[in-house]
Order: C-alpha cells, then structure tokens, then sequence
C-alpha cells in the first residue's frame, strides 16, 4: 500500500491535500471490517511502541486511540496530565525529549493549547499525531466525520454541510471546514455572533459562508452538524443563559425540517441533549452519532498505521 | 584624555551638520568639530573612521533590564554590553522589575549598576502606579530627583481613565513624559497573537489591534485634556499612527515609537509556533506592518525603540499560550533598520539618526545627548552603512530572538560612551586591520 500522506506526522488537516485526505479515508476503509470481527486484532503493527499523550481530559478520544493501537497489536502507554510531569514545572520540550529517549514510534499528543502537536513534531523523532490542540486542529474527528458522511452521501463535491454552534473555539469546526471544503463541499457556519464572527469566512479561501441566521445555514443542507457548547462560555458573557441558547440555537425537530429530506445529523459528543441538540434529534434516524463514535476507530487505526510507516 | 574620530562622515540631525567632519573628544565631552583641512591635535587617541558615519550616540527609550529581581534572563551590566554591541550608548529600561521600579532607591540602584558595569548610560522610566497595580500614584517627585526620565506602567497599562487622568496631570508638575503601552485589557485578554486570519488559521487566541487603538485614543484625548506629554510606546496598528498624526497635526503633545520587530515582520512568522515570534503588542498583518513603515516614512513615528525583553530559554521552551511575551531587541535592531529601512530607500540616513538619536533626547528631555555639537556628552555611535554581517551571537543573557542567523547589510562597528570606545566589532578591526 502506498503512503497516502508524504509525511508521518499528522497535524492538522490545514496542510494535507484532497488526495492525502482521500488516501487515509481509504486506508480506513481497509480496516473497518476488523472491529467486526470475533476477534478484533490484526498483527499489522506488531513491535511499534505507540504513547497516547494526553495533557487535556479526554475519554472517546483517547479510548478510540487506545482501541485503534491495540487492534493492530501495537503496544499503547497512556499519560494524562495527572500523571505527567508537567505539573511538576518540566518545560514541553523536556517531557518531549524524555518520551523521545524511550524510542516511540508515534505520540499522539492532546492538548489544551494550540500548537502542542506542532512544537512537539519538530523536536521528536516519533510520529506525532494530533489528537486536538487547543482550539485550532482535531484531525482524526474531521477524518470520521468525513468517512460517516462518505458513508451516506458518496462524494463530498456539492455537497451543502451546516455547522452549528460554537465555531470560534471549536477544532472540531476547523478541521470539518478544512477538509469539507478541500473536497468540493459547501460549508456555512451559524450560532450566536458572539461565536461565529464575520471574520471566520477567511479561514479558506473559498467554499465556506457564515450565515446570518441558523436557519439560513440549515436550508437544504445534507449535513448538519451541531457543536458542543462549553458551558463556561456563559460566564465569559458569550451568550446569556444555556436555556435561551436552547431555544434561539438549538437543533430541533422543526428546524431540521428545513434541511434535506435525507439529511444526516452529526455531533462531536459529548452532547448536551436539550441544549443544542433536542433529543429526539440526536435519538433520530438521521442522527449518525454512534457511527461516528464506531468510524473513529477504523480512522484512527488508519493514521496510527500510516504514521509509523507500517505497511 | 583626548580621542580624536578621524576621516568620518558626521550626521548630527540637531547640529544641522551632514558632512565630513573630525570630532575631537576630551574629558567625555565633545570639544570641537574640524574640517578636514583643520589642524588636528597631536596628542589625542586616534580612531580612524574612513567611510564610515558618526552619529550622535544611539537612545533607545524602550529596554527591559530585568535587575533587579531576574538576573537569570539579563543584569544591567549584560544588557548594557548588548546595547553598546547594538549601537546604543544610552537606554531606558522599564520599572517592571521585581520589585517594581515605583520608588527613587531602586531608580538610583539601577543607575548605580549600570555606571559600575561602565558599557551605555542607564536612564530609568519609573512606575506611574504604586507596584504599577493601576491605584495609587507612585512617587514621580523623587524619582526624577534620583534620575528617572518618565513613567510608564508599561506591560500593566492603567486600566482607569480617571487614574490615568489624574497621573497624567500629576507627571505634569514634575515635566515627566508618560508612556503609555495602549492595551485595553478588557479587549486583548487572553490572546497572545494579533487577531485575524492569521489566528483563525493557527486556532490561537487573537488580541484585536481595537484594544491598542482604543486605548490609545483614550489617552490622546486625555492628553488634550491635561496637556501632558505623552508618548506612545510601541506602536503596531494603522489606527494608533493615525490616531498619533491626528493628535500631532492638532498640536498636542503626544510623540511615538515603533519597534524594529513590528516594522520587520507580519503575523505570518507565528505559523510553525515559536515562541519567539511572541511579544505584546503583537507581530500584526501586513495592513498595519505597512502602516507603521508610512509612519517611519512620514514623520508620524518619532524613534526606534527595541522592547529588548529577555526571557531565558526554559521560559520560551512551552506552549506557545504559556510562554511569556517579549524578545530580545538590542543587537538585532540596526541591521534591521537598515534592511527595512534604509536599503530599501524608505528613508535616508539622516532621519534613521534622527530616529535613534536627537528625536529619542528631545522626547525624553536628556541634555546634552543625542548631538554631538560641541559641549554635549561624548556618545557617538559610529556605522558602517556597508557592513555585512550576521547576527549570530549576542551579549545578552538571553536568546529569544527570531531574528538569530539573520544576515544584514549595515550595522554598528563601534561605540563609544562618554568618550571611551566600549564596543568594536571584532570581525571590522580585523578587516580593517589587514
């Protein structure tokens, strides 16, 4: 199998063209039928030493990762940041070099300030997977939502996709427009101005709108996804209280009546059901949720075998 | 002891002289300029200055020498020998050191290290506020008796304007310039690159360029209000140079600076994350990089000032969230002076020395300094427009600079403070020797 991204790290999806973006999703392909079978392992990296780094709380994320090393048989270590060193004053590039001298084949590194992946890569000779910096990049998140969407839809070019919700802190948002748009989609974003401000349209050079209204955004879309919403962002006077956002930036049944017959519902997760994803939508035949959680790993694997040069 | 700089080109902005000229030095003074055809005194030191300028010596109105309280990023003493290796025979560091600079035995502590380290003389700028917490004024009357030149609260703008008002009106009494880093907290907090594409792109926080032109405004007005000199420091965004000329062309009395790093280089050198691309203001897009370089053009900007702001390694080695704002400044800010200036016809030589030397004395009200007209103080920074070098080692404590292996054409070769020749760059005397 050829390397479908040249390079072994993966730390945004800002840097990857179409065909590399095509390339891991075929490669994820390849793996999904392991996950359903009786036994869920395969050798392919047998002997690769793979660190799941993790300086931020994260359960999916770092459980997919983990599943994703150990169906391939790689061996996976686990650091959260209670555990690391870190908290004891060693600088980034000390815990970086220490992980490195224990010859890793790949770190997959999360962490609540953007850049972490980035900073990291230039001084490991480890791969280095993102697995979110702060608000900037989550790759492998816009990776399975790319794959739960190929899944339904087929081709990405003209394809209408609506993200709702938080933009201006959200990676997940990032990475989705990133990707959605190198690929021929259309993306308008929408949700209280206070977090979708005008100037995000300059985050690409085409194929991406900031819709006035929610409403707006929703109209005739095939996809549409739903942000998390951070409930400390009320505090920093974002938005006024969660049941107002419920009620003015909330995806309901009725709003998503404006969509496509045959649209799909995607959410990050972890939902706040009855704030901006009404339950009987996330619960919905349209929802995708769990098929996202479930493409996760096919993806992950994907990139932890590309990372290491497995072949 | 006479020292007589020989066969240079003089440029003295405030003399009016822009020609061939002898300067004879005696007893840390300027004694006389003579003409080439001249007799020149037989007994005095000679440095030959063939092809090269002579300049008032260098000011720079902006440093951070961290003594005391953080010795481990620089000392009076090793920021003094990066500013003379810089081409700055006088600077003027911050009070934010720790303890902070808001009363006269640290002003004259720091003056008393810096005539014992002997490189470039130390003018302090005290706090406006008691540990510069933005409350109570702090004792501007006795500093200045122990030498300080102005105030400022630098990084920790004033956040009430009513306070601001009141110092401003107090600084008054005492003819205290007072510098203002324009940063409307409230705007900017939590960001730490300039908001924009370049944020959106990179996912980091973003200070709008609104929070340096709000405050800036603010304090212009203010300045109107209670007729205090102000001086804006570090200018970054078109808004504040046209809130700057405005201000300048209705009389008051507000004067600027910019820093070679904000006139160097846009927002894109963040992409890749270092840290020392880093600082408050921040590194701002190409719009208002070109708007400050109108305002070096013009006349808008009165001087260069470096922000020289040494943080050692380990504190630059985090996330870029975590690491501290500021780089170094001193050694680098001549060469890139010329690159962006100079070279590239943007200004002439004159107004680079008016920049850096009359126009910086003026604002500060320093005697005696930034001419060399017979009778001031002996600092002169001497330049070699011609230069090539490479800036790859430094006197400074620390080394968080983007500018490190950068490779320029003109420079400083040589400096000297009160008629003592302090710096002489090493490869030149070399070169010249054989």
């Amino acid at each position: 199998m050829e390397k479908p991204f040249h390079r072994r790290d993966l730390l945004g999806i800002r840097g990857l063209s179409a065909e590399e973006i095509i390339g891991i999703l075929d490669t994820a392909e390849n793996f999904r039928e392991i996950s359903a079978r009786e036994i869920k392992k395969v050798p392919t990296l047998r002997g690769k030493t793979i660190i799941n780094l993790f300086f931020e709380a994260s359960t999916r994320t770092r459980t997919s990762f983990e599943l994703a090393a150990k169906r391939l048989s790689a061996d996976a270590v686990n650091i959260s940041v209670s555990t690391s060193s870190v908290s004891k004053g060693e600088t980034l590039i000390d815990t970086a070099l220490t992980l490195d001298a224990m010859s890793p084949d790949c770190i997959v590194v999360r962490h609540s300030s953007a850049g972490v992946p980035h900073q990291l890569a230039k001084i490991s000779k480890a791969a280095v997977v993102n697995a979110g910096d702060g608000t900037n990049e989550h790759p492998t998140q816009a990776l399975l939502d790319a794959m739960t969407i190929r899944e339904h839809k087929k081709e990405f070019a003209g394809l209408k996709v609506a993200i709702l919700g938080d933009i201006l802190h959200s990676r997940v948002a990032r990475s989705n427009i990133h990707l959605l748009t190198k690929l021929g989609a259309t993306v308008k974003v929408a949700g209280p101005k206070t977090l979708v401000p005008r100037s995000f349209e300059g985050l690409v050079d085409e194929g991406l709108t900031v819709s006035e209204h929610l409403d707006e955004a929703i109209v005739d879309a095939d996809v549409v996804m739903i942000l998390r919403i951070q409930k400390e962002r009320q505090d920093s006077a974002f938005f006024p209280t969660l049941s107002e956002y419920a009620v003015h930036y909330g995806l309901t049944q009725e709003r998503l009546e404006l969509a496509k017959k045959d649209a799909i519902v995607l959410h990050p997760g972890p939902m706040n059901r009855g704030i901006e994803i009404a339950s009987d939508v996330a619960d919905s035949a349209r929802s995708q949720i769990l098929d996202q959680v479930k493409y996760g790993v096919a993806v992950r694997m994907a990139v932890l075998y590309l990372a290491t040069g497995g072949r | 002891m006479k020292l007589l700089i020989k066969n240079g080109h003089l440029i003295d902005p405030a003399g009016k002289e822009n020609t061939g000229m002898n300067v004879l030095i005696e007893e840390g003074l300027v004694k006389a300029w003579l003409r080439p055809d001249e007799t020149v005194p037989e007994d005095a030191e000679v440095f030959d200055a063939g092809g090269l300028l002579i300049a008032p010596g260098f000011i720079d109105l902006h440093v951070h020498l961290r003594e005391p309280g953080q010795e481990h990023k620089e000392t009076i003493a090793t920021g003094c020998a990066a500013a003379v290796a810089g081409g700055w025979t006088s600077v003027c560091p911050m009070p934010n050191t720790k303890p902070i600079n808001d009363n006269a035995a640290i002003t004259r502590y720091m003056i008393e290290q810096a005539d014992h380290a002997g490189f470039a003389n130390v003018f302090p700028i005290g706090a406006i506020t008691k540990s510069s917490d933005g409350e109570q004024l702090a004792e501007m009357g006795e500093m200045k008796a122990a030498g300080a030149v102005a105030v400022s609260d630098d990084g920790r703008p004033v956040p009430s304007a009513g306070i601001m008002r009141r110092a401003m009106e107090y600084a008054r009494d005492f003819d205290l310039p007072v510098i203002d880093h324009c940063e409307d907290r409230s705007l900017s907090s939590g960001g730490v690159m300039h908001e924009g594409e370049m944020s959106l792109l990179l996912g980091l926080k973003g200070m709008p360029a609104l929070a340096e032109e709000i405050d800036a405004v603010r304090d212009i007005l203010l300045a109107k209000e209670t007729g205090a000199h102000i001086h804006i420091a570090h200018v970054s965004t078109k808004g504040t140079v046209e809130a700057v000329r405005r201000a300048k062309s209705e009389g008051l009395r507000v004067t600027c600076e910019a820093t070679p790093h904000h006139f160097s280089l846009n927002d894109r050198a963040v992409e890749g994350y270092d840290t020392n691309t880093k600082m408050a203001p921040p590194l701002r897009s190409e719009e208002h990089r070109e708007a400050v370089l109108e305002g070096i053009k013009d006349g808008t900007i009165d001087a260069i000032a470096t922000d020289h702001a040494p943080h050692h390694e380990d504190e630059k080695a985090l996330e870029y969230d975590a690491a501290p704002f500021g780089i170094t400044g001193l050694e680098s800010a001549l060469g890139l002076s010329f690159q962006h200036l100079v070279n590239t016809g943007l200004i002439g030589l004159e107004r680079l020395v008016e920049m850096c030397s009359s126009n910086p004395a003026r604002i500060f009200a320093l005697e005696g300094r930034g001419t060399l007209v017979p009778g001031s103080h002996a600092d002169v920074t001497i330049l070699d427009p011609g230069l090539s070098w490479t800036f790859d080692s430094t006197e400074s404590k620390s080394k968080n600079s983007p500018f490190f292996g950068l490779e320029f054409v003109g420079g400083p070769v040589a400096t000297i403070v009160g008629g003592r020749i302090v710096f002489r760059r090493r490869a030149f005397t070399a070169e010249r020797a054989s």
